[in-house]
C-alpha cells in the first residue's frame, strides 16, 4: 500500500471521516475511565487532600500542549520541504487544540495554585514557559488568520513554527535560570511526593483521553478545512451533490 | 559582483536611504528615551526603586524600540518593487538581508546603545554596571533585529503587519531579555556577569548565521 496516497486531501478526507468517530469514542471512554479512577478510586493526597485531583486534567493538558507544538513543527517541515498541502491544513487544524490545551493547563494550574500555594499565579519557570507557549500558539493563529492567500499562510506559518520550535527549549531554560536567580525555588512541581499507582493509572488514562480527543478534534477540523479549500474541485462538488 | 560585494551594496544602499530619512531613526531614538522616562514618573523617584528596575526598563524599552524599526526593514522595498528586483536579480538574497540588517543595526540600535549611559545616570545605576549594560546591549540587539527580520518578512504587506510583528516577536525575545537584564542583575548581586554575556554572545552568533537565510526564505514565501 502506498502511504503517500493519503497525503492527497481528496483521499484523506474520507479516511479522516471514517477514523474520526473511533477516536472520539475512545476519547470519551478513556476520559470516563480516567475520571472514575481519578475521582473514585485514587486515594486523597496526605499533604494536599482532595485538591490534588486537578492534576488528572492539568498534567495531560500540559503534556498535550507541548506535544502538539512538536507535531505541528513536524508537519511544518513537510510543508516547507515537500510543499504538501495536507500538512499545512493539519497544522491549521491542530493549532486551536494546542492553544486550548495550553490555556486549560494554565487555568487548572491557577485553580490548583490558589489553595496549595496561596496564590493563583507565581512566576515559576514552568508556568512562565507554558504562558509563552500559549503566546506562540496565538502568534501562529494570528499570522495565518492575517494572510489571505492560503498557500502563503501555510508556508509562512510553517516557517514561524520552526523558528518557534528551535526557541522553545532556549526559552524554557532561560526562564528557569531567570527564576532561580530572582527567588529561590519556592515551589517546585518536581519535588512532589511519589504517586500512588492508582493516581498514576488515572493520569495515564486521562493522558490517553487527551490524545484521542486531540486527534479527533484535529481530524474533524481538517475535514472542514479540506472542504473549504477544495470547494472548487470536482470531487467536492460531487460530494455536495 | 562578488558575495561580499552584494553584502556591501545592500549595506551601503540602506545606510544612504537612512541618511535621507533621518527622522525615522530619530523617532525610534526618541521613543526609547521617552519610554524610559515614563517609568520614574509612574513609580516615583525613589533612588533604590529606580536602581532596581533600571536595567529591566532599559531592556524592555530597547526591545520595543527595535520593534518600531522593524516594519521599515522590508516594507518600503516591498512597496516600490525593489524587493522583487532583488529577488529576481539572482544575487544571494540572504546576503542582501544580512547587509540590510547590519545597516538597520547601525542606524537604530547603535544610537540607542550610545544613549544608554545617560539613561543609566537617570536610573542611578552604579558606574561599574554601565559597561556590563552596554556589553549586553551590544550582544543582544543583533538578536532582536535578526529575529525581528524574520517576523517582518513573514508579515510583509499585511494590513495587520505592525501589531502582528509585536505578537510574533515578543515571545521569542524572552531569552534576550532574561540574559540581557540578568547580566546587570548578576553583577549587582556580586556575581560574574560573563555567563550571561557569553550566552548572549552565543545567541548573537547563532542569529547572525541563521537569521539572514531564514528571513530570505520568509521573504520568498511572502512575495511569491
Amino acid at each position: 500500500m502506498n502511504l503517500f496516497r493519503y497525503a492527497a486531501p481528496q483521499t484523506f478526507y474520507p479516511l479522516a471521516g471514517r477514523l474520526q468517530p473511533w477516536f472520539a469514542a475512545a476519547a470519551i471512554a478513556l476520559a470516563l475511565a480516567g475520571l472514575w479512577v481519578g475521582f473514585g478510586i485514587a486515594p486523597a493526597d496526605f499533604q494536599q487532600g482532595e485538591v490534588y485531583r486537578i492534576i488528572f486534567i492539568h498534567v495531560p493538558s500540559a503534556w498535550m500542549a507541548m506535544f502538539i507544538y512538536l507535531v505541528m513543527a513536524g508537519y511544518a517541515v513537510f510543508t516547507l520541504v515537500f510543499r504538501t498541502r495536507l500538512s499545512g491544513m493539519m497544522c491549521r487544524a491542530l493549532a486551536p487544540t494546542g492553544a486550548l490545551m495550553a490555556a486549560i493547563s494554565l487555568w487548572t494550574g491557577a485553580i490548583w495554585g490558589r489553595p496549595t500555594w496561596g496564590t493563583y499565579w507565581v512566576w515559576d519557570a514552568r508556568l512562565t514557559s507554558t504562558l509563552i507557549l500559549l503566546f506562540l500558539y496565538l502568534g501562529y493563529l494570528a499570522l495565518i488568520a492575517a494572510i489571505e492567500d492560503t498557500e502563503r499562510a501555510d508556508r509562512a506559518g510553517a516557517l514561524l513554527l520552526l523558528v518557534g520550535v528551535v526557541n522553545v527549549p532556549i526559552i524554557y531554560f532561560s526562564v528557569r535560570w531567570w527564576n532561580t536567580l530572582h527567588q529561590g525555588a519556592s515551589v517546585s512541581l518536581s519535588a512532589a511526593p511519589r504517586m500512588a499507582s492508582t493516581m498514576l493509572a488515572g493520569m495515564l488514562l486521562m493522558s490517553l483521553a487527551a490524545w484521542m480527543y486531540s486527534i479527533a478534534a484535529a481530524l474533524h477540523r481538517v475535514r472542514s478545512i479540506i472542504l473549504e479549500r477544495e470547494r472548487h474541485t470536482r470531487w467536492v462538488r460531487q460530494l455536495a451533490g | 559582483m562578488t558575495e561580499l560585494g552584494t553584502f556591501a551594496w545592500a549595506l551601503r544602499r540602506d545606510l544612504r536611504l537612512a541618511m535621507r530619512r533621518r527622522a525615522d531613526a530619530l523617532n525610534v531614538l526618541g521613543f526609547f528615551v521617552l519610554a524610559c522616562s515614563m517609568f520614574p514618573l509612574a513609580i516615583g523617584p525613589q533612588r533604590e526603586w529606580l536602581q532596581r528596575i533600571g536595567p529591566g526598563v532599559i531592556w524592555v524599552a530597547a526591545l520595543l524600540a527595535t520593534m518600531l524599526a522593524l516594519p521599515r526593514l522590508f516594507e518600503h522595498d516591498h512597496a516600490d518593487g525593489t524587493l522583487d528586483a532583488m529577488i529576481a536579480s539572482g544575487r544571494p538574497l540572504s546576503l542582501i538581508v544580512a547587509g540590510k540588517l547590519v545597516a538597520a543595526w547601525l542606524v537604530t540600535a547603535l544610537p540607542l546603545i550610545v544613549l544608554t549611559p545617560l539613561l543609566a545616570l537617570a536610573f542611578a545605576m552604579p558606574a561599574e554596571a554601565v559597561p556590563t549594560m552596554l556589553g549586553a546591549l551590544l550582544l543582544g540587539t543583533p538578536v532582536l533585529l535578526g529575529l525581528g527580520a524574520i517576523a517582518g518578512a513573514l508579515t510583509l504587506g499585511l494590513k495587520a503587519g505592525p501589531t502582528l510583528v509585536t505578537l510574533l516577536c515578543l515571545p521569542l525575545y524572552v531569552p534576550v531579555l532574561v540574559f540581557g537584564a540578568g547580566a546587570v542583575e548578576a553583577q549587582a548581586a556580586g556575581l560574574s556577569p560573563y555567563a550571561h554575556l557569553a550566552l548572549l554572545g552565543a545567541g548573537m552568533l547563532a542569529v547572525a548565521l541563521a537569521a539572514p537565510p531564514v528571513a530570505a526564505q520568509a521573504l520568498r514565501i511572502s512575495v511569491e
